[in-house]
């Protein structure tokens, strides 16, 4: 741990730095890889859709010691249309999934999974879906997305600046995105539950965001003034300043959201917790990396194309100094502790004290 | 203690702050006194019960989708679900204007009867009979079936031969059958159909309705009626026109959403104004039959969406398993707090108890103010909230050290490092709060549980940050233990990374 605070120390100082931003290129395209593969993966594969978008009937019968055979069996004798799907869920539990069914056969594959097993009627847990429900939930997921991206851009640009708003949504357009991708490759099912956790990641991977452009805010205030460091070196310092902090709330974030879906998936085998912790764990780690790997360099990109930082750039590469990545920025401009460096009066108390 | 003089003020405000916080922890556990609140309200997924969202869909061009019409349906269908007499039934809309869902949730058992109940629209109708023959399509021979009345075209006669009251889609009783045209019906059993004429009596004619029993006659469950006036001179005219006919045109069809009830022979007029049904039904059928048409048809069709019925025994494994993962988050972020952040983990430790007491408190006071239902999907909102507030502390945490890398003193440290850290704080939780909002607005079902839940954390996110961790800590940075940078602190200059271990606490002096 205290090694993980170490570096923090160090990335702070900028004694030690990545140059997440220089190498933007680099980022861009493994991000344009995993974008083509998912879309590929949506064109050729698409979404394994739940009962809950396409509509259909699912029954799921609590009793020890009951096979899926013996479900198949009970329902096929029914003569319901459409496919059958039987699962079994834990020790005990056992699911059908049907195409939609009108309530008349939803009752008699009822009484015949009752006869079938002499279960209550009270204890088989029961969803009818009707077809054109997905449609309906769908479209409401798709507005509310649309009214979040837009509202949080406004939001964004009023709280920072527009061009930190921009790349604020592309970077979590592109953790949609990517998510959306690999439930499609790994085939996952995509449930309402899903569905809230995709929109829960939005949040997230903002909030990500959020914290390292508050810093880049800081360093890149008077970048200008200064004209000791480009809009990018200021930039990538702050992303390596708050670098220990991002893999911090991330590791903290995932902590509850891995006992969510160990829990849903280890004890319950199905379900609202298991779709919606594996949406968010997905979404996280991809929410984490984009907020360190995409949104920091697409706003340097952004900025620098403006007259101002390009002549910013000219002015700190015509000193023909290799900017040091140390410090700050902004508090360059005070006299300040360089712990990096041995040098001034302030230093000596310091080597007294070390062993 | 070495407390310096010029940051009195600091500790002053801190202590405030921290009786605010006290007082309104207070008010909430006065409040759920006074209320009698003891236990948070659960929803279906995690009690068991049946919960129905139906979708309306206009059934013809003469009633269209309005918000009137809307508030209608729900207004009757809260009725109808009320004659259950299940305690904590609810029936909401959810969603805006034109645009919602009626979401009806029935806790226990006995909700399964409110599927059938709810989405029914009820429409009655009396049409007289005009052919009636066995529910089974036969093939299209016009010299069978003849013409016998007036009304009856050939085309209509080619769909009564083609219907196939066997097939389970044409029992769905849609309510679309238009009351001046003559219809094809099936018998609600699906062993019979109908030729029908016109409707003479409509259901809003029906005053009253009323469930009985009649072991004398055989009749078994029936469904008594009794028209308004204007009903009482339509029965008795049709009842007086077909009573002297052949059959089957002596017959009266009762039609419920477009299928045939029963079609009882009239053997006299009836200028009471009285009716029965009667159709085999059982005693619960009967009951409800009466409900329904006692608190009249829904002005719209509804689509069902969705039906949930999950039984008790599931929704306590859900809500175990819910907890459960709950207890397991909140001890991973403890654990790896106090290995990370060593003293100040304790700060995040009671910061989450702080939450987590205000959040149960929330549940209780809302559950009886606004009637919240925890659900799994709002459990699992909790927990990732968990998430959401340990990451406020670790920014500002981080931000001290930052400060502290400067060379500032603890006690600065901690005041300018919270200044910058605030405004990360509130960008990001605004971030949450309008994620929450509007996926409360746009969502229906379990995703607005889910965000409603994440919505009420994220504020008590900054109620304890604003009120309790920012003042703790300001108090701790007087206390020796950290501002000398203990080494189990949080705060030594090896665990931020410094090289300085003396100059940090000299340089303000």
């Amino acid at each position: 741990m205290s090694k993980l605070s170490g570096l923090g120390g160090r990335l702070y100082s900028g004694e030690t730095s990545f140059n997440f931003i220089g190498n933007r290129r680099r980022w861009y395209s493994i991000s344009a890889i995993f974008i083509l593969a998912s879309i590929g993966a949506l064109a050729i594969q698409g979404l394994h859709l739940g009962i809950e978008f396409k509509g259909g009937s699912s029954y799921t019968v609590n009793k020890s010691g009951i096979s899926i055979e013996q479900a198949r069996a009970s329902v096929a004798n029914v003569g319901i249309p459409g496919e059958i799907i039987v699962q079994k869920i834990g020790d005990n539990k056992v699911r059908i999934q049907t195409g939609a069914l009108t309530s008349a056969q939803s009752k008699l594959v009822e009484a015949a999974l009752t006869q079938t097993f002499s279960v209550a009627i009270e204890s088989i847990d029961t969803q009818l879906v009707g077809p054109s429900w997905g449609k309906e939930i769908t479209k409401k997921a798709l507005y509310g997305l649309f009214a979040f991206l837009i509202v949080i851009m406004l939001f964004l640009a009023m709280a920072f600046e527009p061009k930190m708003a921009i790349a604020a949504i592309v970077a979590v357009v592109h953790d949609v995105f990517i998510t959306v991708g690999i439930y499609a490759l790994v085939g996952f099912d995509v449930t309402p539950a899903t569905i809230i956790g995709f929109l829960t990641i939005l949040g997230y991977s903002l909030y990500d965001t959020v914290v390292v452009f508050d810093k880049v805010r800081e360093n890149t205030k008077s970048v200008a003034a200064v004209g000791k460091y480009t809009y990018s070196q200021a930039a990538n310092l702050a992303v390596n300043q708050t670098i220990v902090r991002s893999a911090n709330t991330s590791l903290i974030a995932l902590l509850p959201v891995g006992s969510i879906l160990f829990v849903g998936a280890g004890l319950l085998g199905a379900g609202t917790l298991k779709d919606l912790s594996l949406a968010l764990f997905i979404g996280l780690a991809v929410g984490t990396y984009s907020s360190i790997f995409i949104a920091p360099p697409f706003l340097a990109s952004l900025r620098e194309k403006e007259p101002a930082m390009q002549a910013l750039a000219k002015r700190v590469a015509s000193r023909g100094s290799n900017a040091p990545a140390e410090a700050g920025t902004s508090q360059s401009a005070r006299p300040t502790i360089q712990p990096s460096v041995n040098r001034g009066p302030r230093n000596q108390p310091k080597r007294k004290g070390r062993k | 203690m070495s407390t310096p003089t010029k940051t009195v003020k600091s500790p002053a405000r801190s202590g405030r702050s921290l009786v605010i916080l006290a007082v309104i922890l207070l008010g909430l556990i006065v409040t759920t006194f006074v209320q009698g609140a003891s236990a948070v309200r659960l929803g279906l997924d995690l009690r068991g019960g049946t919960s129905v969202t139906l979708q309306p869909r206009a059934s013809n061009d003469s009633n269209k989708i309005t918000s009137e019409s809307i508030d209608q349906a729900v207004s009757i269908i809260r009725q109808r679900v009320n004659s259950l007499g299940v305690a904590e039934s609810e029936v909401t809309a959810q969603g805006s204007g034109t645009n919602r869902q009626i979401v009806i949730s029935v806790p226990g058992d006995s909700g399964r009867r409110v599927v059938d109940l709810v989405g029914q629209t009820a429409e009655l109708r009396f049409r007289q009979v005009l052919a009636e023959t066995a529910g089974v399509a036969s093939p299209v021979d016009t010299s069978t079936a003849a013409t016998p009345a007036a009304g009856v075209t050939d085309e209509l006669n080619n769909r009564f031969a083609a219907l196939d009251c066997t097939i389970a889609a044409n029992l769905e009783g849609t309510g679309a059958d238009s009351p001046a045209e003559t219809i094809v019906a099936c018998s609600r059993d699906g062993g019979a159909k109908y030729i029908l004429g016109p409707a003479e009596v409509l259901g809003q004619q029906v005053s009253s309705a009323e469930a009985g029993y009649d072991p004398s006659q055989g009749l078994a469950w029936y469904v008594s009626l009794a028209f308004n006036g204007e009903g009482t001179k339509a029965f008795g005219a049709i009842t007086t026109r077909v009573t002297s006919l052949q059959s089957p045109l002596n017959q009266v069809a009762i039609v419920l959403d477009g299928l045939v009830v029963s079609a009882p022979r009239i053997n006299e007029p009836i200028p009471s104004g009285n009716a029965q049904i009667t159709g085999s039904f059982s005693q619960v059928e009967a009951q409800d039959l009466a409900n329904v048409l006692k608190y009249g048809a829904l002005p719209l069709a509804f689509d069902r969406g969705e039906v949930q019925q999950v039984s008790p025994t599931l929704g306590a494994d859900q809500l175990n398993a819910g907890l459960l993962a709950g207890f397991l988050g909140l001890g991973l972020v403890v654990i790896y707090s106090l290995l990370y952040y060593r003293g100040l983990g304790l700060v995040t430790v009671g910061s989450l108890a702080i939450a987590g007491a205000l959040v149960y408190l929330l549940f209780l006071v809302l559950g009886e103010t606004i009637g919240f239902t925890l659900t799994l999907a709002g459990i699992a909102g909790a927990i990732v909230a968990i998430g959401v507030t340990a990451d406020s502390f670790i920014v500002f945490f981080e931000r001290i050290r930052d400060e502290a890398r400067e060379g500032r003193s603890l006690r600065s440290a901690v005041e300018s490092g919270w200044l910058k850290a605030r405004h990360t704080i509130l960008v990001a939780d605004a971030v949450s709060l309008i994620a929450a909002v509007l996926l409360y607005f746009f969502a229906v079902g379990g995703v607005r549980g889910f965000a409603f839940t994440l919505g009420l954390t994220t504020l008590v996110d900054l109620i304890v940050v604003f009120l309790f961790t920012k003042p703790i800590v300001t108090v701790l940075a007087g206390v020796n233990f950290f501002s000398s940078g203990h080494r189990l602190s949080g705060l030594s200059p090896k665990s931020i990374g410094m090289k300085i271990t003396k100059s940090s606490t000299t340089l303000e002096a």
